[in-house]
């Protein structure tokens, strides 16, 4: 195998199918240590001129990332962002965007460059003379999560004014700003979410299970916003690190089967369909950014670190990987990518067809899912597709709204989540949130309509 | 002294009954499920499950000539005592060898080759060793004179994988067994998406492999945990041989196998669960994978022209160590090699293909 050939995913082959692989991340992280070195030494030496526009860096400034200037590596990380949006038609002049900000960098830098794209759309609306292409709107979302962990009220409001802050800075473009609890969810009729909320994670005994429930409910506050508000899209700010780390979580937690439908650029089995433009950064690069353009992010401790959670686990042990090998983040992701996507991936309706470039069009049309035109059972928390045996173990449980409920689940969510005793699963169950039972009710009236 | 103590001494000796008899002192926290049980219960639920294993997944047919791959550790040793054990007992109708590699390091596998040796003796099973010597014309000794101690593992593995296969195809086997357990599978399930090998990622769950081959083999032990070995190999005293190989360097492998032993302690199951999503995976149609086909020279399966290993053993006979190792390189590859000086650690294909004393290739 000692010639690479056209075949390049073969074993011994680290070069991936696409260009930009190890060997170029490599030289990346060698060339910032040492630009910071020749900066210092008043910037001369052979690496002086950005590598993508051939300036000279100007007294003061440095280069960042694989001898770009910083202007470059913006628009180098702009230009991802744009790649994605357009080729998914993930924004279109009609939509609402929600964008899901949480204060780290993913996040925030989703939100600049979603106010860039309108900024830009604002102008040319301005400038044509016929106006007839609308510029979609944009608002922020931020679930405080602050029920799981210990943070005092002052320092809650001051994070809050924080938000507005930057959310108010943003201008052009006028755009609403939604806090929510997110024990809102939880909240039935008159009885308050937060006691709810915590009897549910009382409930829940694994560490990993209760980090992975509050994570589920976030989805659902988010979901619970976009829809009381009109909002057509949610925007998150995912990245390939992020996503990475969810490809191994998920492997380790048994979810092999669905595990593809969470590392796309679009998932559409929610209501208000979720869409991911930053999936191909890095964190670090999306880091490095906000450190070069000021923005802002909030280091919001969201939930106590237990030394019992996979998920933590999994994040050091890849942070390790990736200061060991640079391009390790991005062959993970690119791994997860050749597992086949489900149907719910992709935008197939043709609501979008005149506003996609004509050349892309034919990706949009309704192709031949290969079989998978049966429609996904999902898992009642985490929305994952059940496998066939997953569905096979649901129906040989009975029909009672119980058991009927512990099996629309997926095996992961039934051992980490759901109690053992029937008891308290009983209890447990009683307290969920509506927007997760009334699902099951539909699924229930399905089930018997189709015996 | 009084009621109190007594009753709390024998509530606590009621806490250590085995939770499967319910009669006899537990002896041990089962690693799998942690379970409180006792020696007895743990042998007859550590052999049941291997043989619901066979049974389920159809390893065997009736008359079988089966090799068991034995390098004289606990995986092989524990595979070969179980084996004829479980085909006596089951009635099988197998006919088992025990089918050894002598890859030529002093001081390791001579001494690990006596253990398969009294394995011989003890279990009743004949023996046959196959060596790199006589099939290749080197021993990992002179290879690792050649070629250093980079990459000598890949080339280990690789002469392993075939010198079974041709060591079976001598005795007229009809399967070979190889101890793989379940900490060795969930490694490789988790190295192959590190490393972006799709086209391993979806054959390494498959208990048997090589059915359209001359000679399959299989894993019992897949869903067996290597720490249930351990305490089986030590309960039984059964005879094998624990030493590193003398060779092995800190393998990329290594870095798995912390995450997998930090996993098991936080969530037993974990290991298992890997597994499944590794038999769950679906790979997408527009990928490609590659053609298998047969080697040019010696007709072994190969998915090139040259197979693996007479690539590297051109290698050597030519006296070029890096034949086979790596991707081509082109000439701005040395240079930016070079430039670094090697300050950046680079992995290469043998550090991330290196298991100590196992066949990587499955």
């Amino acid at each position: 195998m000692a010639s690479c050939g056209s075949a390049c995913d073969q074993s011994h082959c680290r070069r991936p199918d696409d260009s930009g692989g190890a060997e170029e991340d490599v030289p990346e992280r060698f060339s910032a240590s040492r630009d910071s070195d020749t900066s210092k030494t008043a910037g001369g030496g052979d690496l002086a001129r950005c590598s993508k526009c051939g300036e000279e860096p100007k007294a003061g400034t440095h280069r960042v990332l694989n001898g770009m200037c910083a202007s470059c590596f913006r628009s180098y990380l702009y230009g991802k962002f744009k790649l994605a949006v357009s080729t998914n038609a993930m924004i279109s002049p009609t939509d609402k965007i929600l964008v899901a900000f949480s204060g780290g960098p993913g996040s925030r830098v989703a939100l600049q460059f979603v106010h860039e794209m309108q900024k830009k759309s604002l102008e040319s609306w301005d400038a044509s003379k016929s106006q007839s292409f609308p510029v979609f709107g944009v608002g922020v979302a931020f679930v405080d999560e602050s029920i799981s962990s210990v943070i005092p009220s002052p320092e809650l409001d001051r994070i809050f004014k924080h938000i507005k802050l930057i959310v108010s800075s943003l201008v052009p473009g006028h755009k609403d700003l939604h806090i929510a609890p997110i024990e809102d969810v939880c909240s039935m009729g008159s009885d308050d979410g937060t006691t709810r909320l915590n009897k549910l994670l009382n409930s829940v005994s694994d560490a990993t299970g209760k980090e992975d429930f509050l994570d589920h409910l976030c989805m659902l506050s988010l979901q619970k916003i976009a829809l009381d508000n009109g909002y057509t899209k949610l925007v998150i700010g995912s990245c390939s690190s992020t996503i990475a780390r969810h490809v191994i979580s998920a492997t380790v937690k048994g979810q092999g089967y669905s595990l593809p439908a969470d590392v796309q650029y679009v998932d559409a089995r929610w209501e208000v369909p979720v869409v991911l433009p930053l999936r191909d950064c890095l964190t670090d690069e999306l880091s490095l950014l906000c450190q070069l353009d000021g923005l802002e992010t909030l280091q919001l401790s969201k939930r106590p670190s237990s030394s019992n959670s996979i998920n933590n686990l999994v994040s050091s042990f890849i942070s390790r990987l990736q200061d060991d090998n640079p391009a390790r983040e991005r062959t993970i992701v690119r791994t997860a990518e050749k597992l086949k996507p489900f149907g719910f991936n992709k935008f197939v309706e043709n609501k979008y067809h005149e506003f996609i470039p004509s050349r892309l069009r034919c990706k949009f049309q309704n192709t031949n899912n290969g079989g998978s035109d049966l429609a996904e059972v999902f898992c009642t928390f985490c929305m994952s597709p059940l496998s066939e045996s997953e569905l096979h173990d649901m129906h040989g449980k009975s029909q009672t709204l119980v058991d009927t409920f512990t099996a629309a689940c997926c095996q992961s969510c039934s051992f980490q989540i759901l109690p053992k005793e029937s008891e308290s699963l009983q209890h447990f169950l009683s307290f969920l949130p509506q927007s997760m039972t009334r699902k099951v009710a539909d699924s229930t009236l399905e089930q018997s309509l189709l015996r | 002294m009084g009621d109190s103590d007594a009753s709390s001494r024998s509530k606590r000796a009621a806490a250590r009954l085995c939770s499967i008899c319910n009669q006899r002192q537990a002896a041990l926290k089962r690693p799998k499920t942690l379970q409180q049980i006792c020696k007895e219960c743990f042998y007859i639920v550590f052999e049941d499950e291997i043989h619901k294993v066979i049974m389920d997944n159809n390893l065997f047919r009736r008359g079988e000539r089966v090799a068991v791959a034995a390098s004289g550790g606990k995986d092989s040793t524990v595979l070969a005592y179980v084996m004829s054990q479980l085909n006596r007992r089951h009635n099988y109708g197998l006919d088992l060898f025990l089918l050894s590699v002598d890859e030529g390091i002093t001081g390791y596998r001579d001494d690990s080759l006596e253990t398969v040796k009294r394995n011989e003796i003890e279990y009743g099973l004949p023996l046959k060793v196959v060596s790199y010597k006589d099939l290749y014309g080197w021993t990992m000794d002179e290879i690792v004179k050649a070629i250093g101690l980079k990459n000598n593992c890949t080339f280990c593995g690789v002469f392993r994988r075939q010198a079974l296969d041709r060591g079976a195809a001598l005795m007229k086997a009809d399967k070979i067994v190889t101890g793989h357990n379940a900490d060795d599978i969930a490694e490789t399930v988790l190295l192959n998406i590190l490393r972006g090998d799709i086209a391993r990622l979806s054959r390494c769950t498959i208990i048997t492999t090589g059915e359209d081959g001359p000679i399959p083999r299989c894993k019992p032990f897949k869903y067996t945990y290597e720490k249930e070995i351990v305490m089986y190999a030590y309960f039984k005293k059964l005879d094998y041989f624990s030493t590193e190989c003398i060779y092995s360097p800190n393998a990329y492998r290594g870095f798995a196998r912390e995450f997998i032993k930090d996993l098991e302690r936080i969530r037993p199951r974990a290991i298992l669960d890997i597994i499944r999503s590794g038999e769950n995976f679906r790979i997408a149609t527009s990928t490609k994978l590659p053609e298998q086909g047969t080697c040019e020279r010696c007709g072994y399966i190969s998915s090139q022209k040259l197979c693996k290993a007479c690539m590297l053993l051109e290698g050597l006979n030519r006296g070029l160590p890096k034949l086979g190792i790596g991707r081509t390189r082109g000439n701005n590859d040395l240079k930016k090699q070079r430039e670094h000086g090697n300050s950046v650690p680079k992995i290469t294909d043998s550090n991330l293909q290196s298991k100590q004393c196992g066949s990587l290739d499955f």
